[in-house]
C-alpha cells in the first residue's frame, strides 16, 4: 500500500475537509473527474476523496458509514499479521486442541476432528461447512491479502488478477467465523463441565491468539486505500 | 449533500468508486455495477424465505443426542439452553438463547421490517433505518456460535459407554438458517433507505 500521506488528488483546493478526509460535492463549481470522487456504498451520497490524516478517518455524513481509514505502515503491518495468521491457522488445525477426561477415559480432538465430527447422512454438509468457515476461508483470505498486497507494499506492480484476488477476499470476509468459532469452544466447556474434565491443549491458545490478530488485521485494513493502490500503481 | 445518482454517476458498491451512468462493470474492481439494485429485494426476499422455511425444523428437531450410561438425552435448542440454566450457569444459557433464538428472530423481523419499508419508500428516518441494516449485517454471523458448539463437543465427547454426543438434524437446518439469513441480509441494496420518500421531498438534514 502506498504511504497515507500521498494525497488522492484534490486539485480543486477547496475549503478545508469537513469529515476529516471526504468534501461534500458542490455541483455548481463543476463535477470533478469521477476518479476523484468517492461514493458512499452505503447510502449513494457523493464526496471528493481526499486521503485524511495518517491516524484518521472519513466518514460519511449522511449515513456514518467509514469511508477512508488509513493507518501508518498499514501495508507492512497487515502482511506481518497475515503470515502470522496463516501459520497459526495452519498449526493449530493438526494439534490437539481440547482434551477431555470422564472415569478414566479420555478423547482428544484438533480442530480437523471437530469439523469432521458431522459424518452421518445429511449433516456431513455442516462437517464441509464448518471446514470451510473456520479453516479454508480465513487461510484464503490470508494468503489472497497477502498475494495483493506484497507486491504493493514493495513498490511494485499489482500481481497478476490482483484485482480479483482482493475481490475475493473482500466476498469471504463474511464468511471467515474464526472469532466466533473461539468463543463457541468457551460455551463447550460450560457444557461438558458437568460431564467429564477438560483441558485446553497447546492450539487452544494458539487458536486464542489467532482471533486477537484476525481482529486486529480487520482494524488495519482500509479497502479504500488498498483499492486506490492498486489503481494507482497499474 | 448530493447523491452519485442525482450527479449522473454510478457508484460501486464495493469499491466506491463512481464512473459516468451507463457503465457496466466497475473498472477498478470489477464489480457489476448498478445505480440502484432492482432486484436486490426479490433476492432479499427468496433468502428471508429460505431461512424461516429452515429456522422452523431447526427448533423442533434435535441438536444434540446426548448418550451416557445412564439414560439417552435428545435436547433441542431452546432445551438446551434450559438445561444449562438450570445447571446453574445462567450467563451461558443466555449467550445461547441469543444467539439461536433471540438473534435470529429478531433478523427475520428487521430484514422484513427494511425491505418492506424500501418497498413502499417509508420516510422514516432513513438513519436509524440504516443502523439497524448494520446492527443485523454484523450480528448476523454470530448465530453460527450454536453450530460450532455441537461440533466442537460431538468431537471431544466419544468416550465409549460413559458418554458420547452425536449432532442431530437441528443442526443442518440451523446452519443453512443462519446462512440463508446472511444471504439475505448481503443481497440488500442500502442506498434504496436513501432515496427520497414517495410523497413528500424531503431534505436530508
Amino acid at each position: 500500500m502506498q504511504p497515507p500521506s500521498a494525497p488522492a488528488s484534490n486539485d480543486r483546493g477547496a475549503a478545508t475537509p469537513t469529515a476529516g478526509g471526504v468534501l461534500p460535492v458542490d455541483p455548481p463549481e463543476g463535477l470533478p473527474p469521477p476518479e476523484d470522487l468517492i461514493a458512499c456504498p452505503g447510502c449513494d451520497a457523493l464526496y471528493v476523496a481526499q486521503m485524511p490524516e495518517p491516524t484518521g478517518r472519513a466518514v460519511c455524513e449522511r449515513c456514518h458509514r467509514v469511508l477512508i481509514a488509513p493507518r501508518l505502515d498499514a501495508g507492512l503491518r497487515i502482511i506481518a499479521l497475515t503470515l502470522a495468521i496463516t501459520i497459526l491457522v495452519t498449526a493449530a488445525v493438526f494439534f490437539p486442541f481440547l482434551q477431555i477426561e470422564a472415569a478414566g477415559m479420555g478423547n482428544r480432538a484438533s480442530i480437523m476432528d471437530v469439523a469432521t465430527s458431522f459424518r452421518s447422512g445429511v449433516l456431513v454438509l455442516v462437517s464441509v461447512a464448518t471446514i470451510a468457515v473456520i479453516v479454508l476461508v480465513p487461510l484464503m483470505r490470508t494468503l489472497l491479502l497477502l498475494y495483493v498486497l506484497v507486491p504493493l507494499t514493495a513498490g511494485r506492480r499489482p500481481a497478476r488478477h490482483a484485482r480479483g484476488a482482493f475481490r475475493l477476499a473482500q466476498e469471504m470476509k463474511p464468511w471467515a467465523m474464526t472469532e466466533i468459532f473461539a468463543i463457541g469452544c468457551a460455551v463447550a466447556l460450560v457444557k461438558v463441565a458437568s460431564l467429564a474434565h477438560l483441558e485446553f491443549g497447546a492450539a487452544f491458545w494458539m487458536f486464542a491468539v489467532l482471533v486477537i490478530i484476525v481482529i486486529a488485521n480487520d482494524i488495519y485494513m482500509c479497502s479504500w486505500s488498498i483499492w486506490k493502490s492498486i489503481e494507482d500503481a497499474e | 449533500m448530493i447523491t452519485a445518482r442525482e450527479a449522473g454517476l454510478i457508484a460501486c458498491r464495493r469499491c466506491a468508486r463512481a464512473w459516468p451512468m451507463g457503465t457496466k462493470v466497475c473498472g477498478r474492481c470489477g464489480s457489476r455495477l448498478m445505480s440502484r439494485d432492482t432486484t436486490s429485494l426479490s433476492r432479499v426476499w427468496a433468502w428471508w424465505v429460505a431461512g424461516v422455511i429452515c429456522y422452523i425444523p431447526a427448533n423442533l428437531s434435535p441438536m444434540l443426542v446426548t448418550t451416557t450410561l445412564l439414560q439417552r438425552q435428545e435436547n433441542t435448542i431452546v432445551g438446551g439452553a434450559v438445561e444449562i440454566a438450570e445447571s446453574g450457569d445462567w450467563g451461558v444459557a443466555a449467550i445461547v438463547l441469543i444467539a439461536s433464538v433471540v438473534i435470529p428472530i429478531g433478523k427475520f423481523i428487521a430484514i422484513a421490517y427494511l425491505a418492506i419499508s424500501v418497498a413502499r419508500r417509508s420516510a422514516r428516518s432513513p438513519l436509524a433505518r440504516y443502523r439497524l441494516y448494520e446492527v443485523v449485517e454484523f450480528i448476523g454471523r454470530w448465530s453460527m456460535i450454536d453450530v460450532f458448539v455441537v461440533a466442537i463437543l460431538s468431537a471431544l465427547v466419544q468416550l465409549s459407554v460413559v458418554a458420547t454426543i452425536r449432532p442431530g438434524p437441528a443442526a443442518l437446518t440451523f446452519a443453512l438458517s443462519v446462512i440463508f439469513t446472511m444471504l439475505s441480509a448481503q443481497s440488500f441494496d442500502t442506498r434504496m433507505i436513501w432515496d427520497p420518500p414517495r410523497r413528500r421531498d424531503r431534505d436530508d438534514a
